[in-house]
C-alpha cells in the first residue's frame, strides 16, 4: 500500500465502508436487472456527489478537494471491489482534460458543477472498437464538430463530452447535433455510440499531446478499479475454498489449489505496486507518466483476467451461474482491459517508449 | 476438409463404401442445410427444426449413420471405424453434419451397450440412434461435484421398484429431456459400493426441474428435485451397488467426447481463422502482417498448440487402434482441449476490441455476439465432465504413480 496521508486514509476507509454497506454487488445486480436508460445507479452517483468524490481532482478554488489521482484511485479501487455502477471514472477522465487544457472561463463554467456531482462527463475518443488515438477523423469547422465516436463510456447520459478531433480536444455540451445510440456490452454498463453532426464545440488548449495525457489518466483510473475488482474476486475465492467441502476436506486443503492462490496473491501484489506507481507518477508530474501507465495497464489486464478466470474455475459449477458474482467480474474485466488500450497495446507502447 | 476421390487406389476395400456414402448423402442431404449445423444448440437448447432439418434427421436416423459404429440390430450404422471415418470425410466434403447427438449418443448409449440388459438395449438404443429421445445426466448434487461418490440422492428398495428422494443439480438439458440416467445411493453404509445406476422418466410424478441461468445468459441446465419418485427395478442398469463402476465408465465416454474425440472440439475450432479476423480488425503492417505484433505472436502460439493437439488426437487414435487399448495420450486430451478452446475464445474477443464484447442489441455482428456467449459458456469445459484439476489428479496418481497427499 502506498504511504497515505491522514486525509487519504480517511477517504479510503470511508469509500470502503460506503461501498460495502451502501453499494454492494447486489446493488449492481439490481441496476443491471432494472436496466435504466443511463446504465448507472443514479442514487449511488448522487451519494458520491454529496460525499465530494466527483470533485477529488477538481482544485479547491473551483469547489473541489484537489487531492489528485492517488486519492481518486483509492476511491475507484473500493468501488471496483463491489462493482459500483456510477460514472465517476468517466467523469474524472473528462475532468482531467478540463484541468489540463481548459481556459479560465471553461474551468469556471464546468469544474464547480462537476465537483458538486451535477454533471456526468465523458471522454469520447475512439472511432472504432479498438483504442487507436492515432486514427481520429473527427473534424471541427467554424466551431462545429462532426464525427462518430464508438463505445463512449457513460455516453448514454453525459451532459458534457470531451471529444478528440484531428487537431486536439473539444468540449461539446448539450444535445444540439448529438445523436446517442446505446451499445450493450457484457458488463451491463453504458457504452454508447455518439454521432456528432455539426455540434457546437469549444477547443481546449493543447494539441494531440493533451489527448495522450488525458487517456493516460483515464487508463490509470481504470487500473485502480481493476485492482479493486481483482482484490475482491481473489478474497471471495479464497473464502470459498475455505468453506467448500469435497472428499471430506475443505478445498483449501488441496495443495494444487493453495499454490494457485499463492500465485494469484503474488501477482496481485505486483499489480498494486504498478497501479499505485502510475497514479503517483501523475500526481508528482513525472516525465515518464506514459511508461508507468502502460506498465500498470498491461499488468492490470493480465492479472485481472487471471483472477477472474480462476474465480469461475475454482467455484466450479456455481461460478458458472448468473446468480453468482463471478460472472460479473469476468465480463467487466474484459471490457476494462479493452478500454484505453489493452495489454498488448500498452506493451507495444512500453517497448517504443524504451526504444526497443 | 475436401478429400479427392482416391482413383489411384481402385482396390481400396473402402472405395465401394465411399461411393455408396457419397451417393446416399447426395440423395438425402439438402444442400440448403450446408454448414448450418447449430453448434450452439448445446448451449441454448433445442431449436425449432425446419421441415428440411426434420427430414435430414429422419433419414440419418433411419440409416443409423448418426451413430455409425453402433450395432445395426439396435439401429446403429454397423460401420467399421474406417468406414465411419470415410463417412465423416464424405459429409465434410459437402458441408453435411450429424443431426443426431446429445448425451444419449455421447455417453449413455455406449455405456448401455456395454452394461445394459438385452431388453434395455432394445428399448433405448434405437430411439437414441434416431434422435427421438433426449437424455440427461443426473450425477451431480449440491454437495457432490468433484467428489461425486459422496452423493446422497437415495433410492429405497420397495420390492419391484425403488422410491427416489433427493436433489440433483447442474442437470444439463433437464428441462428438455425425456429421460435421465442417474446415480443414486442404495446403501448409506458404504461410499462407492452403495451407488446404483438407474434410468428415470422425466415425466414420472415427483420429478421437478428448475432451470438455472448461466453467466452466458442462457439456462441450459437445472436443479432437479426427486420427491417419492417411483423407478421400476427393470430400469436399473447392472446390479445394485455396481453403479460407481458403470457411472465411471460413462464418464470416460464423456471425457473422450469432450476432448475432441467426438465432434465437439471440431465444431468449436471451426469458424473464421483467427489470423484473418485479426487482419480485418487490427489491420496489417507494410509487409501485410497483423499490425499488432504481440497479438500476432499469441495467435501463432495458439495455432501451434491447436496443431499439436490435433496431431496428438490422431496419434492417440492410431495407437489405440494398433494396441487395442487407450493410449496414454488420451488422459491429457480433455484438459488440453479445454485450454485451447478457452484461449481461442479469448483471442476472438480480444481481436474485435469492444465490438467483441457485445451482449445484445444494435451495433454488433451476429458472429461476434455468438462468440461472446460461447466464450462465457466455454468457461464450463474445464469444470464439467471432470474438472481440469481432477483430471490432473488422475494423471498424477494413476498414470505417473504419484501419491495422494492425504
Ligand atoms: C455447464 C455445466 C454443465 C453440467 N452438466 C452436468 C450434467 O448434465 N449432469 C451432471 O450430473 N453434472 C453436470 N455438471 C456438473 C459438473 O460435473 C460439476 O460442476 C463438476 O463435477 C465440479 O463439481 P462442483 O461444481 O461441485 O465443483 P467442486 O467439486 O466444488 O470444485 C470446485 C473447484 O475445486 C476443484 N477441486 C475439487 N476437488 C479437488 C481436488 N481434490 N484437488 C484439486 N482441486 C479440486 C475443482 O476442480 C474446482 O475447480 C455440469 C456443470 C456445468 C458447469
Amino acid at each position: 500500500m502506498a504511504v497515505l496521508t491522514e486525509e487519504q486514509t480517511m477517504l479510503r476507509d470511508m469509500a470502503r465502508e460506503w461501498a460495502d454497506n451502501e453499494s454492494p454487488v447486489t446493488a449492481f445486480r439490481k441496476m443491471r436487472d432494472a436496466a435504466p436508460a443511463a446504465f448507472y445507479d443514479a442514487a449511488a452517483w448522487q451519494a458520491q456527489g454529496e460525499m465530494g468524490w466527483a470533485g477529488i481532482l477538481v482544485p479547491e478554488a473551483r469547489g473541489g478537494a484537489g487531492m489528485g489521482y492517488l486519492s481518486l484511485g483509492l476511491v475507484l479501487e473500493q468501488l471496483g471491489r463491489t462493482l459500483a455502477a456510477t460514472p465517476l471514472a468517466a467523469t474524472a477522465a473528462a475532468t482531467s482534460a478540463l484541468i489540463l487544457g481548459g481556459s479560465e472561463a471553461q474551468q469556471a463554467e464546468w469544474l464547480p458543477r462537476i465537483a458538486a456531482g451535477d454533471v456526468v462527463a465523458a471522454l469520447a475518443t475512439d472511432e472504432g472498437p479498438r483504442f487507436a488515438p492515432d486514427k481520429i477523423a473527427t473534424i471541427v469547422e467554424g466551431g462545429k464538430l462532426s464525427g462518430t465516436k464508438e463505445f463512449v463510456a457513460e455516453g448514454d447520459s453525459a451532459h458534457l463530452f470531451v471529444v478528440a478531433a484531428t487537431d486536439g480536444l473539444y468540449l461539446v455540451s448539450g444535445d444540439e447535433g448529438v445523436t446517442r445510440s446505446p451499445r450493450k456490452l457484457t458488463d451491463s454498463r453504458s457504452h454508447a455510440q455518439i454521432r456528432f453532426d455539426g455540434a457546437p464545440a469549444e477547443k481546449l488548449e493543447g494539441g494531440t499531446d493533451l489527448l495522450t495525457q488525458v487517456t493516460d489518466r483515464a487508463a490509470a483510473a481504470l487500473c485502480a478499479e481493476m485492482l479493486g475488482m481483482a482484490e475482491a474476486a481473489f478474497a471471495q475465492t479464497n473464502d470459498y475454498l475455505k468453506t467448500r467441502v469435497q472428499f471430506g476436506q475443505v478445498l483449501a486443503s488441496f495443495q494444487a489449489l493453495q499454490h494457485r492462490m499463492a500465485k494469484m496473491f503474488t501477482e496481485l501484489e505486483l499489480m498494486r505496486s504498478v497501479v499505485e506507481g502510475a497514479l503517483e507518477a501523475i500526481d508528482s508530474g513525472r516525465a515518464n507518466v506514459s511508461q508507468e501507465v502502460s506498465l500498470a495497464k498491461a499488468v492490470s489486464g493480465e492479472t485481472l483476467h487471471l483472477v477472474s478466470r480462476e474465480m469461475v474455475q475454482l467455484h466450479g459449477g456455481i461460478g458458472m451461474t448468473d446468480e453468482h458474482d463471478a460472472g460479473f467480474t469476468l465480463k467487466r474485466a474484459r471490457v476494462l482491459e479493452a478500454m484505453w488500450g489493452n495489454a498488448a497495446w500498452h506493451r507495444e507502447r512500453f517497448a517504443q517508449l524504451n526504444g526497443y | 476438409m475436401a478429400t479427392a476421390p482416391e482413383i489411384d487406389a481402385p482396390t481400396d476395400p473402402l472405395e465401394g463404401f465411399r461411393a455408396h456414402a457419397r451417393e446416399w448423402l447426395g440423395a438425402h442431404f439438402p444442400p440448403s442445410l450446408k454448414g448450418k449445423d447449430n453448434a450452439m444448440s448445446a448451449v441454448e437448447g433445442p431449436h425449432e427444426n425446419s421441415s428440411e432439418e426434420d427430414a435430414w434427421q429422419a433419414a440419418m436416423g433411419e440409416k443409423g449413420w448418426g451413430v455409425p459404429t453402433w450395432p445395426k440390430e439396435y439401429g446403429g450404422g454397423g460401420l467399421s471405424r474406417a468406414e465411419a471415418r470415410v463417412l465423416q470425410e464424405e459429409m465434410a466434403r459437402i458441408g453435411a453434419w450429424n443431426p443426431i447427438g446429445g448425451m444419449g449418443v455421447m455417453m449413455f448409449g455406449p455405456t448401455l451397450l456395454e452394461y445394459g440388459s438385452e431388453e434395455q438395449k432394445r428399448e433405448h438404443i434405437p430411439a437414441i440412434a434416431k434422435g427421438t429421445v433426449r437424455w440427461c445426466q443426473g450425477y451431480s448434487e449440491p454437495g457432490a461435484g468433484s467428489d461425486l461418490a459422496s452423493l446422497q440422492c437415495f433410492a429405497e428398495d420397495r420390492g419391484d421398484h425403488y422410491v427416489v428422494n433427493g436433489q440433483k443439480t447442474w442437470t444439463s438439458g433437464g428441462q428438455w429431456a425425456d429421460k435421465c440416467f442417474m446415480l443414486v445411493r442404495t446403501d448409506k453404509t458404504k461410499k462407492h459400493e452403495g451407488i446404483t445406476f438407474v434410468l428415470c422418466d422425466m415425466d414420472t410424478p415427483g420429478v421437478e426441474v428448475k432451470p438455472i441461468r448461466l453467466i452466458s445468459g442462457s439456462s441450459p441446465f437445472c436443479e432437479t428435485f426427486f420427491t417419492d419418485v417411483k423407478v421400476p427395478k427393470a430400469n436399473r442398469v447392472g446390479q445394485e451397488g455396481e453403479g460407481w463402476t458403470i457411472g465411471k465408465r460413462l464418464l470416460q465416454h464423456e471425457r473422450s467426447s469432450l476432448s475432441g474425440g467426438g465432434s465437439t472440439a471440431g465444431r468449436m475450432f471451426s469458424g473464421a481463422p483467427l489470423g484473418q479476423l485479426a487482419k480485418k480488425y487490427v489491420g496489417v503492417d507494410e509487409q501485410g502482417r497483423i499490425a499488432d505484433a504481440d497479438l500476432r505472436g499469441r495467435i501463432v502460439r495458439h495455432d501451434m498448440d491447436m496443431r499439436a493437439f490435433m496431431l496428438t488426437l490422431r496419434r492417440a487414435s492410431l495407437e489405440a487402434k494398433s494396441n487395442q487399448g487407450p493410449s496414454a495420450a488420451t488422459s491429457i486430451m480433455k484438459n488440453v482441449g479445454a485450454r485451447i478452446m478457452q484461449e481461442r475464445s479469448e483471442l476472438l474477443i480480444e481481436i474485435r476490441g469492444l465490438a467483441g464484447l457485445g451482449w445484445e442489441g444494435e451495433g454488433f455482428e451476429a458472429d461476434a455476439l455468438k462468440d461472446v456467449r460461447s466464450w462465457l459458456f466455454g468457461k464450463a469445459v474445464s469444470i464439467y465432465g471432470g474438472s481440469s484439476e481432477i483430471q490432473n489428479n488422475v494423471i498424477a496418481k494413476r498414470i505417473l504413480g504419484m501419491l495422494d497427499h492425504q
